[in-house]
């Protein structure tokens, strides 16, 4: 049977290599060689080709060689009785066809620019809906999903299902899988991303429903995002093939639906894939090849039902995902998290600066409350008119042996995903600029407000079970109710910044290490103390109390600071020795508070990343939502590149953005007064703690000293503006020493 | 000249069925009988074997005996000097192992030669073919490689390989290819070899009278020397040849006498060296010979390998092969053989007889082999052309005076050959995934329930090819992968095993994996200088993982079941000290029932080595290797079902 597989590979290759090569001397004659090609605002280039065969295509020309390699691979036609192998020759082809896919989808993007839309959503009253290459801002930010482990892996669909409803079902199951389902290639023009437009279903990568292209060809995208997180988190070196592909069978979970009739250009695809170790599942009776080696398990798998469909694939690709079972009557999971209630759609909006709206979690006395109670005390869905507004007020109360004040916030901030994971219901904020937008649709299906209730106390139990014993839920709508309960609520979190505020490194002599990354950087090592959050934004000391409460042998480990060898570095004994051992002895030693000596190490996931500016002797910040060019001379995707999977590189460092205003930041370098140049939308957004520290610092207007993009892009003209605003940095002892 | 030796004494008469499977053989055997031609077959019928050499209880190491000892009472009686059973069978086992060593490793000084003068300039003839060999070879014992020349590199090569004979402390280069608990083993027991030279002179030295006298002392020896051939001489021998003239990737090629052929100049090169081949693969496709050929009225030149040579070429260049060792004097009685070249080794004298009994021309090139009644022209790597001119000038000669009557068999078998270990990785993975991983990681979910090493020479004293293609077809069919060398390679090619389609002759595991691979249940790897590859195939099942941490522990066996020669010995204790358990056939030179033997048989695996067995029935041996490799797995605990495991965030941090 696998000889037929092969044969329709090696056809399939052919095919495809020898049309993308007359696409080449088409596009070569039409544009010349000098033509740029590039997928949008990556620094990745090309990055199949780039990180398989370490070549950069920035021109058209540079397409030439790497078509002659795919021409290379393309093994002799299978025939005659007896043959030679054909395993080898397959992977090959496989190859050759993913290389040259690439090739011609960059083509397509001079061809037609408009094509693809350019960012997370579809546009769907302009009919556009095929989004293309994920762009480094998005790949990053959806990248660290599939680090952290929120989005598992990938199902990449190929082809059409034989109705919009099943195409609902089968990608629905994956959204409650957590898993990301990336589209491509059409049935007799028929696409699954078509489909489930016409059942209904929100796409784009805010669902995790990411219409990537048409065409067979745009499969190259998928396999491009799971290369640059390779590359971006894995620090695997653009070139080195085997690590790549090993990284790619080992830690990213991704498998191929073929779904109809499979020709012999997407078998070309599939055999591609197994390179990856990504398996093909099939609706269609085709052949199969079974044993494992390549991937995981089996390679090719055929005849599976579509009910059948997605536990089979996750259980072929050997992956293990735990669905949560949530007593509410909509789907749930990470994700719906982004999906939106757009206006026309409300049935009921709260807070938003519309109405009064606040969440608070506190802690309670065992005997006070009873586990699983939830309230609603006021009007619930039932009561209003569809397009409604209502005051909110969210207490949750939390008692059990181990709880503990400090893990108020922990909670409380989780209220935001896991009410936004619920299917139909959209919420931003938190605290007392909570906003909830509950849709129509949940509602039809029987939401109500007592179910945010319940799904808090669902997920609360599940992930943090360990720290706690009972939760009960009490949702106010009545006006007055709420207005009497805001100013308690904002002057528990009052209370609760003080505290946080007032910890210091130098009082705390436990911090708590972070590997939650090790799944796609195995070398890379956070260490976290009480003033210097987590680069990536997510962990604080206290999460990681919390975390380390919850699970004694996960990834955030208490470390005894030990030994000061370095105050103003911010350098201890107890924290190197296990970051050596840890790092699988590839970090030695690292400092908390320099970007100059030995600064930390990151994954690739930070929230922004800071750069010396030598000329300007002090530094900038760019954080990743920020894609314009910055004056180090690199976006922040060619930034993180550099940075990312773990190295010490002196002179970049990542960071979160609230570690800016931390008290300890670049201390070891001078301090909040080296920066001079951030991004504008970045200043903006902490402005107000920005202002704070300004005044800590003795300098009132601090924040106006620094540049922005608005102020210039490079060093020169970063300089300029220091100059003119009397920059502190300007007279400040030489950054590098 | 007297050809027809029947009227010399009364022949004892043999049923040519009874001897050989080979059809092309039989058909030969009967048209030597017709014309009165004497034959390895019908000698051995003639020729009882001498009953105390065969128990190896004999001792002519001195000249107070020789002294013979009892082999049904063994402990009954020492020699004069007082030496015991075990001492003599021990001695006389080492002396084996100390010639079979000195046949691979003077063959791979050879090839070390040859490479050299490449290296330097002073032979135009042969060039490095293979770089990308070259820098693997080279990196695999840290040579450095990065942003190297060729030349550089191979300039180093040459002289740490040279190492592998001439040195005297230490251990031999290619001892860092060997799995490092293997080498622990090794280590421990003292017998990591220190260089060819050395260890065979000392091996020969202490079986020399009144020297060692301790069988397991000796056996040591017999092991370091044993493993200078199998990862020194054997292994350089490999290596250089593939750097030279290529790496073997599977080719589809033909074995058996039907590709000699009437309207062409035949040509057959028999031996073990590439080089004279080689060089007669040139002469033979020189236009200007092709052309002689024509005006003496051939159609052609057609050149053909046996033996080892033969083996060589089949899988490198898809030469075809006209059969193994017993069939070189047969083939000759087809009258189409116009010339045959032998360099060395298993190169029976009588073929100079029976050439002459067929007019084929019958030529020796290496001075280290010459027969009486043989045309010597001498080889010179220098000047190839010189020997191989000569030879096919007389091919061709010959050609037009044929006299002897043409019968050619009509048998022509394909398969696939050529299957190095480099080709291996890329099988199970192409360019981008080439590893061992698939093999594996299919031997671990018992698809494959492990793989045997088949290999060894013809003998006349069992039928020819009987034990060999029995043994195979029986462990296939127990899902065991077979992997061959040598002149058992040639016995399964005929037999049809090496063509993909033999996978339905296989159990459902291997044949499944066999259809995913597109690969035959059965794979030729070369000559028997190459069963160097499955030596590295070894260590590397055991660095990719799964299947323990010394070759010791992998589920693997090995068998010579038709051997005949002193090399076969040497090659069986490299299997066994590297930690393969390898059954031989035919006979076993110890006598039973003695310490030695149990050593050999038994003490040798507790010592964390592999061990000797023996069989006569093809189904017993292959049992024998099945119940062995179960035992490995069970060890390894991978006996059951293996259960499917999913991975969690948490399994990937790991």
């Amino acid at each position: 049977m696998s000889r037929l597989v092969c044969f329709a590979v090696i056809q399939g290759a052919y095919n495809i290599v020898s049309k993308v090569e007359g696409a080449f001397k088409m596009a070569m004659d039409k544009y010349g060689a000098n033509q740029p090609l590039a997928f949008p605002n990556t620094a990745y280039y090309l990055p199949v080709i780039y990180s398989i065969l370490g070549v950069k295509i920035e021109k058209l020309a540079d397409a030439e060689p790497v078509l002659k390699r795919c021409r290379e691979l393309l093994p002799p036609h299978m025939s005659g009785s007896i043959h030679t192998p054909y395993l080898g020759n397959t992977l090959d082809a496989g190859m050759a066809t993913i290389l040259a896919e690439e090739i011609f989808e960059a083509i397509r993007y001079v061809e037609e620019p408009d094509f693809y839309l350019h960012g997370e959503d579809c546009d769907l009253e302009n009919g556009k809906i095929w989004l293309g290459a994920a762009d480094d801002t998005v790949f990053r930010k959806r990248g660290v999903e599939f680090v952290d482990g929120s989005a598992p892996g990938f199902a990449a669909i190929v082809g059409a299902a034989p109705n919009p409803e099943i195409a609902k079902m089968i990608a629905e199951d994956y959204q409650k899988k957590n898993l990301y389902t990336f589209m491509c290639a059409n049935q007799s023009g028929t696409t699954f991303a078509e489909q489930l437009v016409q059942a209904g279903v929100q796409i784009g990568w805010g669902t995790r429903l990411v219409p990537f292209g048409p065409d067979i060809s745009a499969a190259v995208f998928a396999l491009g995002f799971a290369n640059r997180a390779a590359m971006a988190f894995g620090g695997v070196k653009p070139g080195d093939y085997a690590t790549m592909l090993k990284y790619n069978k080992d830690r990213i979970f991704a498998f191929i639906n073929a779904l109809g009739e499979v020709n012999a250009e997407w078998a070309a695809n599939a055999g591609g894939a197994i390179n990856w170790g990504f398996p093909t599942i099939a609706d269609t009776d085709i052949p199969e090849i079974l044993p494992t080696g390549i991937c995981t398990y089996e390679h090719v798998v055929g005849n599976i039902s579509h009910d059948h469909m997605t536990a089979k694939s996750i259980e072929v690709r050997g992956l293990k995902v735990a669905v949560t079972e949530i007593p509410i009557p909509v789907a749930y999971g990470p994700a719906f998290e982004g999906e939106r209630v757009r206006k026309d759609d409300i049935y009921l909006e709260c807070g938003g600066g519309k109405t009064p709206c606040f969440e608070l979690v506190q802690i309670a006395d065992m005997d006070a409350i009873e586990d699983g109670k939830v309230e609603v005390i006021g009007p619930d869905l039932k009561d209003v008119q569809p397009g409604n507004r209502l005051p909110l007020g969210v207490i949750v109360q939390i008692a059990g042996r181990k709880m503990q004040p400090d893990y108020e916030p922990i909670l409380e901030r989780q209220i935001h995903h896991l009410v936004n994971y619920a299917q139909g219901v959209m919420h931003i904020g938190q605290r007392d600029i909570a906003w909830y937008r509950i849709g129509k649709s949940a509602v039809e299906k029987g939401f109500t407000l007592e179910h945010i209730g319940k799904l808090l106390h669902a997920k609360y139990h599940q992930d943090f079970g360990a720290i706690f014993d009972k939760c009960q839920v009490t949702i106010y709508t009545d006006e007055a109710k709420v207005k009497e309960l805001l100013p308690k609520a904002q002057a528990a979190y009052r209370t609760r910044d003080e505290r946080v505020e007032n910890m210091t490194d130098e009082g705390t002599e436990t911090y708590y290490s972070c590997t939650l990354c090790q799944s796609f950087a195995p070398t890379h090592v956070c260490v976290i103390s009480p003033e210097r959050t987590g680069l990536c934004g997510a962990y604080n000391w206290l999460d990681c109390k919390a975390s380390n409460e919850i699970n004694p042998t996960g990834p955030n480990q208490p470390i005894q600071k030990g030994e000061v060898l370095d105050p103003k570095l911010g350098n201890w004994k107890g924290v190197n020795d296990f970051v050596y051992k840890a790092s699988r002895q590839s970090v030695s030693s690292y400092n908390f508070y320099s970007i100059v000596y030995d600064p930390m190490t990151t994954c690739g996931c930070c929230e922004c990343i800071a750069a010396v500016l030598p000329m300007c002797n002090g530094v900038m910040t760019v954080n990743r939502d920020y894609t314009g060019m910055t004056p180090s001379g690199m976006k922040f995707t060619t930034l993180a590149g550099t940075i990312g999977g773990g190295n010490v590189t002196p002179g970049f460092v990542g960071h979160s953005k609230y570690t800016v205003t931390q008290r300890k930041f670049l201390v070891g370098d001078g301090g909040l007064k080296r920066l001079v140049w951030m991004p504008k939308i970045f200043k903006e957004e902490i402005r107000e703690r920005l202002v704070k520290r300004g005044e800590e610092i003795g300098i009132p207007n601090f924040i106006d000293m620094i540049a922005t993009e608005e102020n210039g892009t490079t060093e020169d003209e970063v300089y300029a503006f220091l100059e003119k605003v009397g920059h502190p940095a300007v007279t400040m002892d030489s950054i590098l020493g | 000249m007297r050809c027809n030796m029947s009227e010399e004494k009364k022949q004892k008469p043999i049923n040519f069925r009874d001897v050989s499977t080979c059809e092309s053989t039989i058909q030969m055997l009967q048209k030597m009988a017709d014309d009165g031609v004497a034959n390895a077959f019908q000698r051995a019928a003639d020729m009882k074997p001498c009953p105390i050499g065969a128990d190896s209880a004999c001792c002519k190491h001195c000249f107070m005996g020789p002294c013979r000892l009892n082999a049904k009472d063994p402990y009954s009686k020492v020699g004069v000097c007082g030496a015991t059973i075990d001492t003599i069978g021990a001695r006389n086992f080492a002396r084996m192992v100390a010639s079979g060593c000195a046949a691979h490793t003077d063959h791979g000084m050879g090839m070390v030669d040859v490479f050299r003068e490449v290296v330097r300039g002073n032979i135009s003839g042969y060039k490095i073919k293979d770089e990308e060999k070259l820098r693997s070879v080279a990196k695999s014992i840290d040579i450095e490689v990065e942003g190297r020349t060729a030349q550089e590199i191979a300039t180093d090569l040459y002289e740490e390989l040279e190492r592998t004979y001439t040195q005297v402390e230490g251990e031999i280069p290619f001892a860092k290819r060997v799995p490092p608990k293997t080498l622990e083993t090794w280590r421990k027991a003292g017998i990591v070899p220190r260089g060819a030279m050395r260890e065979i002179m000392e091996l020969m030295h202490r079986t020399h009278i009144g020297v060692d006298q301790d069988y397991e002392n000796i056996v040591k020896q017999c092991s370091r020397t044993a493993l200078v051939d199998g990862w020194g001489g054997s292994m350089v021998a490999t290596e250089i040849s593939d750097i030279l003239f290529g790496t073997p990737k599977p080719v589809v090629a033909g074995v058996n006498m039907g590709f000699l052929k009437e309207d062409h100049v035949n040509i057959i090169v028999h031996g073990h060296e590439p080089l004279l081949f080689e060089s007669m693969i040139a002469a033979t496709n020189d236009p200007a010979y092709i052309e002689k050929a024509k005006a003496a009225g051939a159609k052609g030149i057609q050149l053909l390998g046996m033996c080892c040579s033969g083996a060589e070429v089949l899988a490198r260049h898809g030469v075809p092969h006209a059969g193994n060792f017993l069939s070189v004097e047969p083939v000759i009685a087809t009258g189409a053989v116009d010339a045959m070249a032998v360099d060395v080794q298993c190169i029976m004298q009588a073929l100079s007889t029976v050439s002459a009994c067929y007019n084929t021309r019958f030529f020796t090139t290496n001075p280290r082999c010459r027969i009486d009644g043989a045309i010597h022209v001498p080889f010179e790597e220098h000047h190839p052309e010189a020997c191989t001119n000569k030879i096919v000038d007389a091919a061709i000669d010959r050609f037009q005076n044929r006299t002897a009557k043409i019968e050619i068999p009509r048998r022509k078998d394909m398969g696939v050959h050529g299957f190095s270990h480099e080709y291996i990785n890329y099988m199970l993975g192409g360019s981008f995934r080439a590893s061992y991983v698939p093999l594996n990681e299919n031997i671990i979910n018992g698809r494959i329930r492990g793989v045997a090493g088949v290999v060894g020479c013809t003998n006349p004293r069992v039928k020819q090819d009987y034990v060999h293609v029995e043994l195979v077809k029986e462990l296939i069919k127990n899902n065991v992968l077979v992997v061959q060398t040598g002149c058992s390679q040639i016995a399964l090619a005929k037999a049809g095993l090496d063509k993909p389609d033999a996978a339905v002759m296989a159990g459902d595991g291997l044949r499944e994996v066999c259809e995913t691979v597109g690969m035959p249940p059965v794979l030729s790897l070369g000559s028997c200088v190459d069963n160097s590859r499955i030596l590295i195939a070894c260590s590397e099942m055991v660095r990719t993982g799964g299947l323990g941490d010394s070759i010791a522990d992998l589920p693997v066996a090995g068998a010579a079941p038709e051997y005949m020669s002193e090399k076969a010995i040497c090659i069986g204790q490299y299997f066994v000290a590297s930690g393969v358990y390898t059954v031989f056939g035919v006979t076993f030179p110890v006598v039973e029932g003695t310490k030695f033997h149990k050593l050999l048989f038994e003490g040798l695996e507790e010592q964390g080595f592999g061990k000797w067995g023996f069989a006569l029935d093809p189904y017993e041996m292959a049992r024998m290797m099945i119940d062995h490799i179960d035992k490995k797995r069970m060890a390894l605990g991978i006996m059951g079902e293996r259960e499917r495991k999913l991975f969690s965030m948490e399994d990937r941090r790991a």
